[in-house]
């Protein structure tokens, strides 16, 4: 039960960060994705079920906030979350290259889902501009955000197994 | 604890129903008038206080850090607006003539009935979409401040978006520039009606589409000023969205096409006016049905 209301503190901090203080952080309007790294290294720590969790919840926020199709992140989320606990059993705590290639490969997904589902259905076809433009700077961005919070995250989900 | 972990259902079936779920509440949503309902107000009551906390410690903070920057660049500019004082009550002068006669353009315009009549309350924006690819924002007032969907949001002059869905204590707004928006324009000058659409590619260079402006006598050139037309159906008139940037004729030699330069800066939006008075209720009987029709069509449920 404790584990439950920290997981969804992290989640709901989160939140918030990406849309108010990361939002004055961007570089070029590109703003790091916060809440791709929550969801993938919650998948990858814990597992499937809690990925897909952890992922729905935080797509259902982003969606009443500032989506316009209910439901559309809460699907990318939880799919990127489910997968990500498929690397469940290979992972273990102190390598930081499995974390960072899946954390970068989920924000890749993240970005092509929201290109197709978005942009391609209003026969937006340039895909090379929304390529350059707005995916790779924002996985590059969110790379390096991770270095410094997936630490965190990490610590915190250790403490928590710990516990219980 | 471990008794219930007996009984526990398979992650993929748990993933197949919540995808269900998804995909029946994103065809609702994009068919039907549907937002979320008690969601938006559960999320609300929790989430808004600490948006608005966060909002005032952020404006805060870069408030005294504006404060010292600015005390150095005052000193410097004082100097200069002194020089600039004195000329500017040479213009001044020449400029009260000229406001006499644009008192008279006014009333040939019948503009005079535009947007300062309209109500309007005061909102801050307390938070950015998270993603890059749209352009919406929240801001602190609802529809317990009477605030409803479709209502125009204007920002130092200029029209910054419309209301897509509300909260209690909280409201969605949708700016032009998102991907998204399209809205039904006219240049000020001939009220020759185009549209206005919003554009992710473009968002970056700070401009949007400017579409299907007809200019049969070719008077329209860079800097005209750009307002929202008479024949939409959710903005209210004579906004200012923008001036025009550059223009050219269509392949079909019918319409023209360009960009413009909206007047609004976007990037430091803080606080904003909602103008509480819908368009409906206001004009009814102006709003021409034909030409709605023709907005609707031309980009599905997204046009207004």
């Amino acid at each position: 039960m404790k584990r439950k209301i920290v997981v969804l503190l992290i989640i709901i901090v989160g939140f918030l960060l990406q849309s108010t203080v990361f939002q004055t952080l961007s570089i070029g309007s590109i703003t790091p994705n916060l809440m791709v790294i929550i969801v993938s290294s919650f998948g990858f720590m814990r597992g499937k079920k809690e990925g897909l969790a952890v992922g729905f919840f935080c797509g259902l926020l982003e969606d009443i906030f500032y989506g316009r199709l209910l439901g559309m992140h809460a699907m990318i989320y939880m799919y990127i979350g489910y997968v990500n606990g498929y690397f469940n059993h290979i992972f273990y705590g102190d390598d930081i290259k499995l974390p960072i290639s899946l954390i970068s490969v989920s924000e890749l997904v993240y970005g092509l889902g929201t290109y197709l589902i978005m942009f391609l259905m209003r026969s937006r076809f340039a895909f090379s501009y929304y390529m350059v433009r707005i995916i790779l700077p924002e996985l590059v961005y969110t790379i390096v955000m991770t270095l410094v919070f997936y630490r965190l995250i990490f610590s915190i989900n250790c403490k928590l197994e710990i516990k219980s | 604890m471990k008794r219930r972990d007996r009984f526990t259902i398979p992650g993929k079936y748990i993933l197949l129903a919540l995808t269900i779920l998804c995909v029946i509440t994103m065809s609702l949503s994009f068919l039907t008038n549907f937002d979320g309902g008690f969601l938006n107000m559960a999320t609300g009551y929790v989430l808004i206080p600490v948006h608005k906390g966060i909002n005032r410690a952020g404006g805060w903070l870069r408030e005294k850090v504006e404060n010292l920057e600015d005390l150095k660049e005052v000193k410097g500019e004082n100097e200069r607006l002194r020089e600039q004082v004195a000329d500017l009550t040479l213009e001044n002068s020449t400029l009260l003539q000229e406001r006499y006669e644009l008192e008279e353009l006014r009333k040939l315009y019948e503009l005079d009935n535009d947007y300062s009549s309209l109500n309007k309350i005061a909102a801050n924006v307390i938070g950015k979409d998270t993603g890059n690819w749209f352009n919406m924002f929240i801001i602190d007032k609802g529809s317990e401040d009477g605030i409803h969907v479709d209502m125009n949001v204007i920002a130092g002059g200029g029209l910054v978006g419309i209301v897509t869905k509300t909260g209690p204590d909280w409201a969605q707004v949708r700016s032009i520039i998102d991907d998204m928006s399209n809205v039904s324009a006219m240049i000020l000058k001939n009220s020759d009606l185009c549209y206005v659409r919003g554009d992710l590619q473009m968002m970056t260079e700070g401009t949007m589409h400017l579409n299907e402006l007809r200019d049969l006598d070719d008077e329209v050139e860079q800097g005209d000023k750009v307002v929202t037309s008479y024949a939409s159906a959710k903005y209210h008139k004579g906004i200012l969205i923008g001036y025009v940037n550059e223009i050219k004729t269509d392949a079909n030699n019918l319409t023209k096409s360009g960009s413009l330069t909206p007047a609004v800066d976007f990037e430091h939006l803080s606080t904003v006016l909602v103008i509480t008075d819908l368009k409906q209720q206001v004009d009814t009987e102006k709003a021409d049905p034909e030409e709605t029709a023709a907005e609707e069509e031309e980009e599905g449920a997204e046009s207004e």
